[in-house]
């Protein structure tokens, strides 16, 4: 599904900050695979994701999502195939627009915003049903800007919308970071129940080491911009978390 | 009473700029100032078009494509050489003045039994109703055309480029092109304003447009105050608001001016206001602490 091929990436080239944060990384991704991150600060993992979703492109190498060459194409170009969540609950998110509004965008995700309103009814109860799966109690404050929302139900609901429309892979960057351990569990039994049903191709970065070994599997740990370790399903269940403590002391 | 009605003609005709700050300030996050060089761009086309004799729906149509590209110029320069857009809105209204020179040919142009869009329709006799009658169809059709636009899926994409980047990048919008369409539909509501300006008060003038830019502004702001005031949410409420602060304004400045204020002293009581309408809110907040 994703193909990375002898990938670099340097910030601020041949100045004194420069940052090798990708060196020559190959990966490959198979569909369905739900793959775990970890690695230290500056290991390039957020790096990796960018790259991946096209925020930032690579220096050298080649990409490829579902056979399709995506070196050289923007984020906004590949949301046809990619769904993502942020650390941040704001930028999965806009603030001032409404629930609806916001799943109203996400819905065309794949598709052009033509000059109709889409909002209708129709549209109001679809996203009122798929709401009202979280259990939150937010199926009937559609109307409710998104920005009163708490980080939880905000990231809740990022994920909601990446199956809004077509979703081949999902990108979660490190989703719960932000947020207390109650609403964190709820986003990741909610990723874990979203990315099973929808059969997605995933990736989760993550500092929670307890949730890098329940979740996912394969396991990929990043030191320096490259891939030192990469556990795919049986191995991977052999690890123990203590295992994955080890790598970080 | 016929100060007080020519102030309100005045407000319906910045309507177009009010508008136009709106989507750029509010809507897209953007301090556009091109707006006092399409505004006069606006009118000098205006007046060029007129006084050769084309007919009004030309005028309108070029004026509207005039005022787009310029925004349009901005946009470029923010987005692709990712110049401040302070700065770029500074460059294209600083070269509009020599534009509108050249295409002007001299510096005033006035408008004397030229066709004019306030003499397509006599409802009464007395001119400053007829206009104002105008005016308010105008001004309807604008608010109902941006309103429509903004509740589209077009549209709320545009308010969600404004509100999270990163968010609708990553659902697929093109945020620069969207911002490059944002200020040309904001340009083009701006050159409007000059058009309906122009013929309005009988002439086109090169430097009409010089500190435009603040009654947009505070007509925002006003909008903005009662609409936070108001807890207004919805889209049509706060068009409606934001032309209410165009009207406002320029009734205070009507109201400065009949209790005997210097002339000369406009701008300065325009600025004056401007700050005071900015600071209200954070003065009043203060005093709650």
């Amino acid at each position: 599904m994703i193909k990375l091929e002898n990938i670099s990436k340097t910030f601020n080239r041949g100045k004194a900050n420069e940052v090798k944060a990708i060196e020559d990384l190959s990966l490959t991704i198979s569909v369905q695979d739900y793959v775990v991150i970890v690695g230290a600060n500056g290991s390039g993992k957020s790096t990796l994701l960018n790259l991946i979703a096209g925020s930032t492109l690579p220096g050298s190498g080649i990409i490829e999502i579902d056979n399709h060459p995506v070196t050289r194409l923007h984020d906004y170009q590949r949301s046809r195939w990619i769904a993502r969540v942020f650390q941040n609950p704001l930028s999965g998110t806009a603030p001032d627009l409404s629930i609806l509004d916001n799943f109203r965008l996400a819905a065309l995700r794949t598709q052009s915003k033509g000059l109709r309103i889409g909002t209708n009814n129709v549209f109001k109860k679809e996203v009122q049903e798929k709401i009202a799966l979280l259990d939150m109690g937010l199926e009937n404050k559609l109307m409710q800007p998104m920005g009163t929302l708490s980080g939880g139900q905000r990231q809740a609901l990022t994920l909601l919308m990446s199956v809004m429309d077509e979703c081949k892979i999902l990108l979660l960057d490190e989703p719960t970071a932000a947020l207390d351990p109650r609403s964190a569990r709820l986003v990741m039994e909610t990723a874990d129940k979203l990315i099973a049903d929808f059969k997605l191709t995933a990736i989760l970065i993550t500092h929670n080491l307890k949730d890098a070994h329940t979740h996912g599997n394969r396991l990929i740990h990043m030191a320096e911009g490259k891939v030192i370790k990469d556990f795919s399903s049986e191995k991977k269940l052999n690890l123990t978390q203590n295992d994955l403590f080890e790598w970080f002391s | 009473m016929d100060f007080y009605l020519t102030a309100l003609l005045q407000g319906l005709c910045f309507s177009g700029i009010a508008l136009g700050i709106y989507i750029s300030m509010k809507i897209f996050n953007i301090p556009d100032i091109t707006t006092d060089g399409s505004y006069a761009l606006g009118g000098i086309v205006t007046g060029v078009t007129l006084t050769h004799a084309y007919p009004l729906y030309i005028s309108i149509v070029v004026v509207l494509l005039a005022g787009g590209l310029a925004g349009a110029i901005t946009g470029l320069i923010h987005t692709k050489l990712k110049i401040n857009a302070l700065l770029a809105g500074i460059l294209v209204m600083t070269a509009l003045y020599s534009v509108n020179l050249t295409i002007a040919g001299r510096s005033n142009l006035p408008l004397i039994g030229t066709a004019s869009i306030f003499n397509v329709l006599n409802f009464t006799a007395d001119v400053n109703v007829n206009t104002f009658i105008i005016l308010l169809v105008i001004v309807a059709v604008l608010t109902g055309f941006i309103g429509y636009l903004l509740k589209t899926d077009f549209g709320i994409a545009m308010r969600a480029t404004g509100n999270s980047e990163t968010m609708i990048r990553a659902l697929g919008v093109n945020t620069d092109r969207m911002k490059i369409i944002g200020l040309a539909l904001a340009n083009a509501l701006t050159a409007l304003s000059g058009f309906l300006i122009t013929q309005q008060q009988g002439f086109a003038d090169i430097s009409m447009g010089v500190g435009i830019v603040i009654i947009g502004l505070g007509s925002v702001i006003i909008g903005e105050t009662l609409i936070g005031w108001l807890r207004i949410t919805s889209v049509w409420g706060s068009l409606l608001l934001v032309l209410a602060g165009t009207i406002v304004f320029q009734l205070v400045l009507a109201v400065t001016l009949a209790v005997g204020v210097n002339p000369n002293l406009l701008k300065v009581v325009t600025a004056v206001l401007v700050l005071l309408i900015v600071s209200l809110p954070r003065l009043s907040f203060r005093s709650h602490d």
